[in-house]
């Protein structure tokens, strides 16, 4: 296990490299120059090339990735010309907010569809399975930012029980409770369409595992219907859901994007929209870093978890 | 479990117009396909339509509530028709979500085929690239593309089809991977045709429908993927409005005038879920193993439905150890019915081991797994006769006691150990669950009593092997945990199917030998359920051969062996080459058995037999005794002195 | 018997390793010996036998002959030219003289094509025979293998697993070879059309004078149809001989264990049950004889180096790799 650890990192690495190498070039590919954006269109020639020379763009772009690189090491990012600060610091304070919404949506919809998912397949063509399949597929159909902007009507404009945007009251708050109460609607909401495709993943490979030869032999045994379903069935679908969970992580990272700029949540999705139609391309470029990375080190978790569950995937 | 899959394959003919019709059968899909229609057809007619110019702005008519004069569904910020703008929206949403999917449907089946079959480098180049694409958050990579390339609404295509390539490409690799490793790929190739030509006449034609059904069932993300985009104010770009932008325009005044933003959401709510319902019609029609019912869920236990006119329990002779008295068992697929077992009598004494022979389809694994109730349901139902073991009712039993006899009083081996052992679990811990499922027994007592139950069945080491996972062991040693779990509660019965033929000679014997020794030490009885003479006689005092569900000769093996009565035993025996006796002419037994779900009236066997008169066709035939223990089903049974022809 | 003539096939220390080679650290990988160092002749008009278990290589042996894979070392020559050559010059050349029947009548013919399109491919691509032509090949055909014309429209799935081998057949017919390798033709049949299958390949070798390769594990099956029979375990060749001589006088000890196995009616079993040493771990293959941890008649010798396959005394075709191809020690004899 732990010689297989180990390979999962390394094989990691040439990943992670990749990743830098396709953010750096998707932002060197971008028309126009950086130093146009920052000084305006009425900059003389002069400046722009001076600028550019200074940002180190008049380099080959192999030349450019490296010392980019370099700088990536050391923790440089450069720095947002419109915020005026440096890209690391805006995108980690960002980046913390988002985690929190996304981690909580995350294990809000594992475990919501797993539930849902066991309970219907357990129940097949019952009525438990009729109404779950129904509530998932109107959930996977509905967009989730329309959805944030139905449950604000309903339950910050009309009931008034959760506030409609933010993280922390503006005035008092900042404690646990308050970031609670914050997070309740958006967390919600980004879990829905997550909770949906795992239940529908859950529901069909409890149904393939059920039909095994050896779900039979745990019945041939004597045990009882509850062990065989949650100890030997449940066991075996599960490692064919962690991926899908896995992949679920990066529908909850990237749907913050929507439920940030809906609830006005400040995390990195919020923070990359308004960076996009500012074309502020070096927080573009550390945002989609970050997020990225952070993406790669949870899949690797997940390839980690399952290979802990199943045997058969150490080799 | 073979038998069933068979029936199954076998009954899954059909063709196109039957699609649409189940498509239509199936109402929530019928549903989505109305209001799916009807919106394609509305969007494409906007031009013919009597709509307002969506790009009208009328300042003194801003923000109408519905149901306002002129404008049905009111006006928006600028005074803007939303009934207009909704159709010519969703034109533009279809549009872009359609022209996305085709996209990334060709190109992500394109790079799936070429992977999967060129295998090796190719492959692995391929898909590093596309999991380089997919180690992008989803929606952040389209966020990553839409800022390069700027954003406009034909930008936010390329991007929701860029983000959607891998998952076809993943998908029709996988299946393309498993498609170029069947024989058929091969059997093409030394048919002399090309690669490129294998590719798209022989493996295309079977991944279509997959690339069908995947479209099918993303068509809807990307309608959302796209109208997130244009949300967010990077896809269509103002005055051109998708139901996305909408929504996203309304969102500013969502306290004022909700209908604004409502609208466009339901719209596309409706839009997507008319869509998946439609998508997931068609993947029920097209997928093999849902049409099937291959993905249905068998219940614990098998269903019993008696339609029995006489008392259950008055058939069985009672006395012996275990009773079977004219059990049916039947399966439902669909119309129609396939009596796997048709009215089947067996007793079993105590220490005894008797072998059910036949062919595939026979009925005789569904026999043996009815005793339990471990046939499959659905689509199995036993539908009539009796079982008793040691005179208690096995059918009117409560699902409970059934389950406390399971791995107790009746034990099980079956034909595959790699498929059925679990995969996940150490050998130790399925055999001490085998234990505690029956024994008022502690884990390290378990844990013990296991390791015991390895040592009796010849393993080597049994303390390590408790620890070892069962793909780490092989076959033989599959079958020799298979057998100690069997024989972890001292069963009276031991039902045993097919447990050697997945296995080698060599290791057959072995296991054979293993236990033919373990029952007479332990003097267990065996049901032992085979298609190989040569087993029977290494272990059966009494053999029953079985033909189209239906029991057609029995007594004891070696007065079996030497002279057969019924002429199908007769003939299994002479059609199998017997080792020793190479010069001995192949009698080949003409035709196929009839399938279960259409039996003949009278002797299923007659259509093959070479003795068959009339009347045996006429009206069934009744199993009648020919001496001591000795049975046959045959108006005209072969007489007993002619002996096993040996040699030519 | 025993003046040959001049071998169709000739196999020469035929090799096939399967992984290898190193990763991108230079680290190397595993590598599995499926066949090893196979050297054997065959001749026209005969029927070789290639018995084995599991693992033995005998199928990889059986993809080797017909091109559809190539050795790793060795040369299989047809009739004085290099197989290997002819498969990556002409792939068409080779499959007009060797031809393939699958273990699996129903993977082996494609779910989406009617059976005369599966036929029709050979007399397309191999012989390229016009359409006219091709119609009357196809009755033909389906005579050859007792199957009615007008199942040519009908798709796969609508057969039984004899007909569905029976058409496999009929499409290795198609090409008019001079060789058919059968890989287990007749194991996934059920015994009554087993029979059937065997009996038409017996009648449509006389009537086409074919050469085959026939691959199984059945033992009884093999003895039934062979001229002449290869053992193989663990890669190599155990045994090879006239069929009569292998299975009256075995001189291997491995053909002895498996002919004692083979269950017989009427026969008690006369194996030991305890669990016997399993195959040698095909990644970390040993020096010596293979066989030796199952071998009762083993000894140091063996353990030492590769048994070399020798003629038995008095005979030119017998052959045997063991060191003590005639004490039978310490069991009862088979």
């Amino acid at each position: 296990m732990a010689a297989y650890t180990l390979r999962r990192l390394l094989a990691a690495i040439p990943v992670l490299f990749g990743l830098t190498l396709l953010v750096f070039l998707m932002m060197a590919l971008i028309p126009g120059d950086p130093a146009t954006a920052i000084l305006g269109s009425y900059a003389t020639p002069d400046n722009v090339a001076r600028l550019n020379a200074a940002l180190g763009l008049d380099k080959p772009l192999p030349q450019q990735y490296l010392i980019w690189l370099g700088n990536l090491f050391q923790g440089d990012l450069g720095r947002s010309y419109a915020l005026n600060r440096p890209v690391l610091d805006e995108v980690l304070e960002r980046f913390s907010a988002t985690l929190i919404l996304a981690g909580t949506s995350l294990v809000i919809c594992s475990v919501l569809g797993l539930l849902a998912g066991i309970v219907s397949a357990v129940r097949q063509f019952g009525w438990t399975d009729r109404i779950v399949t129904f509530i998932v597929l109107v959930g996977i159909s509905t967009p989730s930012f329309f959805l944030g902007l139905l449950l604000i009507l309903l339950f910050a404009v009309k009931l008034r029980l959760f506030p409609a945007s933010g993280m922390y009251a503006v005035y008092g708050g900042g404690d646990l409770a308050d970031l609670l109460h914050h997070l309740v609607l958006p967390a919600l909401t980004l879990s829905v369409v997550a909770a949906g495709v795992v239940a529908r993943l859950t529901r069909t490979s409890m149904l393939e595992v059920l039909r095994q030869d050896y779900i039979r032999t745990a019945r041939a045994k004597g045990l009882t219907e509850l062990r065989v379903i949650y100890r030997h069935a449940f066991k075996s679908a599960l490692v064919a859901v962690i991926p899908v969970i896995g992949i679920q992580a990066g529908f909850v990272l990237g749907g913050a994007v929507y439920i940030e700029t809906v609830f006005q949540w400040p995390g990195i999705g919020a923070m990359l929209v308004n960076a996009i139609s500012t074309r502020d391309i070096l927080l573009v470029q550390g945002g989609v870093l970050v997020v990225a990375a952070s993406y790669v080190l949870f899949n690797l978790a997940a390839d980690l978890f399952q290979s802990i569950l199943d045997p058969r995937l150490r080799r | 479990m073979s038998a069933v899959a068979q029936t199954v394959s076998r009954s899954k003919a059909g063709g196109r117009p039957q699609g649409l019709r189940l498509l239509l059968n199936n109402r929530l899909a019928a549903a989505g396909l109305v209001v799916l229609a009807l919106m394609i057809a509305a969007a494409l007619a906007a031009p013919l339509l009597p709509l307002a110019d969506p790009n009208a702005t009328a300042p003194a008519d801003r923000l109408l509530r519905p149901l306002s004069e002129g404008h049905l569904l009111g006006t928006d910020a600028l005074g803007r028709d939303i009934l207009s703008r909704l159709v010519w929206g969703a034109r533009v949403s279809l549009a872009v979500g359609i022209s996305a999917t085709v996209i990334a449907a060709f190109v992500g089946s394109l790079i799936g085929l070429v992977a999967g079959y060129a295998g090796g480098r190719t492959d692995n180049l391929l898909m590093r690239g596309i999991d380089m694409v997919m180690a992008f958050p989803y929606i952040l990579l389209a966020l990553a593309i839409v800022a390069v390339l700027g954003p406009g609404l034909l930008n936010a295509l390329y991007a929701i089809a860029v983000i959607n390539v891998p998952f076809f490409a993943r998908n029709i690799r996988g299946i393309t991977l498993g498609l170029s490793r069947r024989e058929f790929v091969d059997a093409a190739r030394l048919s002399g045709k090309s690669h490129l030509k294998i590719l798209t006449t022989e493996i295309l034609p079977n991944v279509l429908p997959v690339i069908v059904i995947t479209m099918s069932t993303t068509i809807g993300w990307m309608i959302l993927e796209t109208a997130g985009l244009s949300f967010l104010g990077l896809g269509a770009q103002p005055p051109q409005a998708d139901l996305g932008s909408m929504l996203g325009e309304g969102r500013k005044i969502l306290f004022n005038a909700p209908h604004v933003s409502i609208i466009p959401g339901v719209a596309i709510f409706l839009l997507v879920m008319s869509i998946n319902l439609v998508g997931d019609g068609i993947r029920d029609v097209l997928d093999p193993r849902l049409r099937s019912g291959a993905l249905t869920r068998p219940v614990a236990r098998t269903a019993i439905e008696l339609d029995d006119e006489e008392g259950p329990s008055s058939r069985t002779s009672g006395g012996n150890l275990l009773d079977v008295a004219g059990l049916r068992t039947e399966f439902r697929i669909g119309p129609t019915v396939h009596e796997a077992v048709g009215g089947v009598d067996l007793h079993l004494a105590g220490a005894e081991c008797l072998g059910i022979v036949g062919e595939s389809g026979s009925g005789k694994s569904v026999t043996a797994m009815s005793i339990m109730g471990l046939v499959p349901t659905p689509p199995g139902r036993i539908t009539g006769g009796a079982i008793t073991l040691k005179d208690e009712d096995l059918l009117a039993a409560s699902d409970e006691r059934i389950r406390q006899l399971r791995g107790g009083a009746v034990s099980h081996v079956f034909q595959d150990p790699l498929a059925t052992l679990h995969p996940l679990f150490t050998v130790g811990d399925q055999i001490a669950e085998a234990i505690t499922a029956h024994q008022p027994a502690s884990r390290s007592q378990a844990w013990k009593k296991a390791e015991e139950l390895l040592r009796l069945v010849r393993i080597s080491n049994p303390a390590q092997r408790l620890d070892a996972y069962p793909h780490e062991l092989s076959g033989g040693m599959r079958q020799r945990v298979s057998i100690a779990m069997a024989l972890a509660n001292d069963a009276d019965v031991l039902i045993a199917d097919e447990p050697t033929t997945a296995l080698d000679v060599t290791v057959q014997a072995q296991v054979l030998a293993l236990m033919n020794k373990l029952r007479r030490e332990k003097n267990a009885s065996i049901l032992f359920i085979t298609h190989d003479f040569g087993v029977v006689s290494a272990i059966c005092d009494r053999v029953a051969v079985m033909y189209a569900g239906k029991i057609v000769e029995t007594g004891r093996t070696s007065e079996i062996l030497a002279a057969p009565a019924h002429p199908y035993t007769r003939k299994l025996i002479d059609c199998v080459p017997v080792l020793g006796e190479p010069e001995r002419r192949l009698d080949a037994i003409e035709g196929l058995p009839p399938p279960v779900s259409d039996l003949p009236q009278g002797c299923a066997f007659a259509p093959r037999c070479p003795i068959a008169q009339p009347e045996c066709r006429a009206q069934a035939v009744e199993l009648a005794p020919l001496g001591k223990e000795r049975a046959a089903r045959c108006l005209y049974p072969l007489t007993h002195t002619t002996g096993v022809s040996a040699d030519g | 018997m025993d003046e040959r003539a001049a071998p169709i096939l000739e196999l020469t220390k035929v090799e096939r390793i399967f992984g290898g080679g190193r990763t991108l650290f230079a680290r190397e990988k595993p590598a599995v010996h499926a066949v090893q160092s196979v050297s054997l002749d065959i001749e026209a008009g005969e029927t070789l036998g290639i018995v084995g278990e599991s693992g033995c290589g005998k199928s990889t042996l059986a993809r080797l002959i017909v091109g559809l894979d190539n050795p790793s070392g060795g040369t299989i020559r047809f009739k004085d030219a290099d197989l290997a050559e002819i498969a990556r010059r002409d792939p068409a050349a080779l499959a007009r003289r060797i031809q393939y029947v699958f273990q699996d009548p129903v993977s082996s013919l494609n779910p989406r094509k009617t059976i005369r399109s599966i036929l029709e491919a050979p007399l397309i691509h191999l012989l390229g025979m016009k359409r006219a032509k091709r119609q009357e090949r196809l009755v033909q055909l389906m005579d050859a293998v007792r199957l009615r014309p007008d199942f040519l429209d009908r798709y796969p799935h609508e057969f039984s697993g004899g007909q569905a081998q029976r058409i496999g057949i009929a499409r290795a017919l198609a090409a008019e070879p001079e060789i058919i390798v059968l890989d287990e033709p007749v194991s996934a049949l059920d015994v009554s059309v087993q029979a059937q299958v065997l009996n038409l390949l017996a009648e449509l070798k006389a009537r086409f004078r074919l050469t085959y390769v026939f691959i199984s594990h059945d033992l009884s099956v093999v003895e039934t149809i062979s001229d002449r029979v290869a053992v193989m375990y663990f890669g190599r060749l155990a045994e090879i001989g006239p069929a009569r001589s292998i299975f009256r006088n075995p001189r291997h000890h491995y053909t002895r264990l498996l002919l004692r196995s083979v269950p017989v009616p009427g026969r008690e079993v006369s194996i030991p049950e305890t669990e016997s040493a399993e195959m040698p771990d095909p990644y970390d293959p040993p020096k010596g004889c293979a066989f030796y941890p199952r071998c009762p008649a083993g000894d140091a010798l063996c353990v030492s180096r590769q048994p070399p396959l020798e003629p038995a005394p008095g005979s030119t075709s017998h052959l045997a790799a063991c060191f003590h191809p005639g004490s039978v020690t310490g069991e009862a004899a088979g």
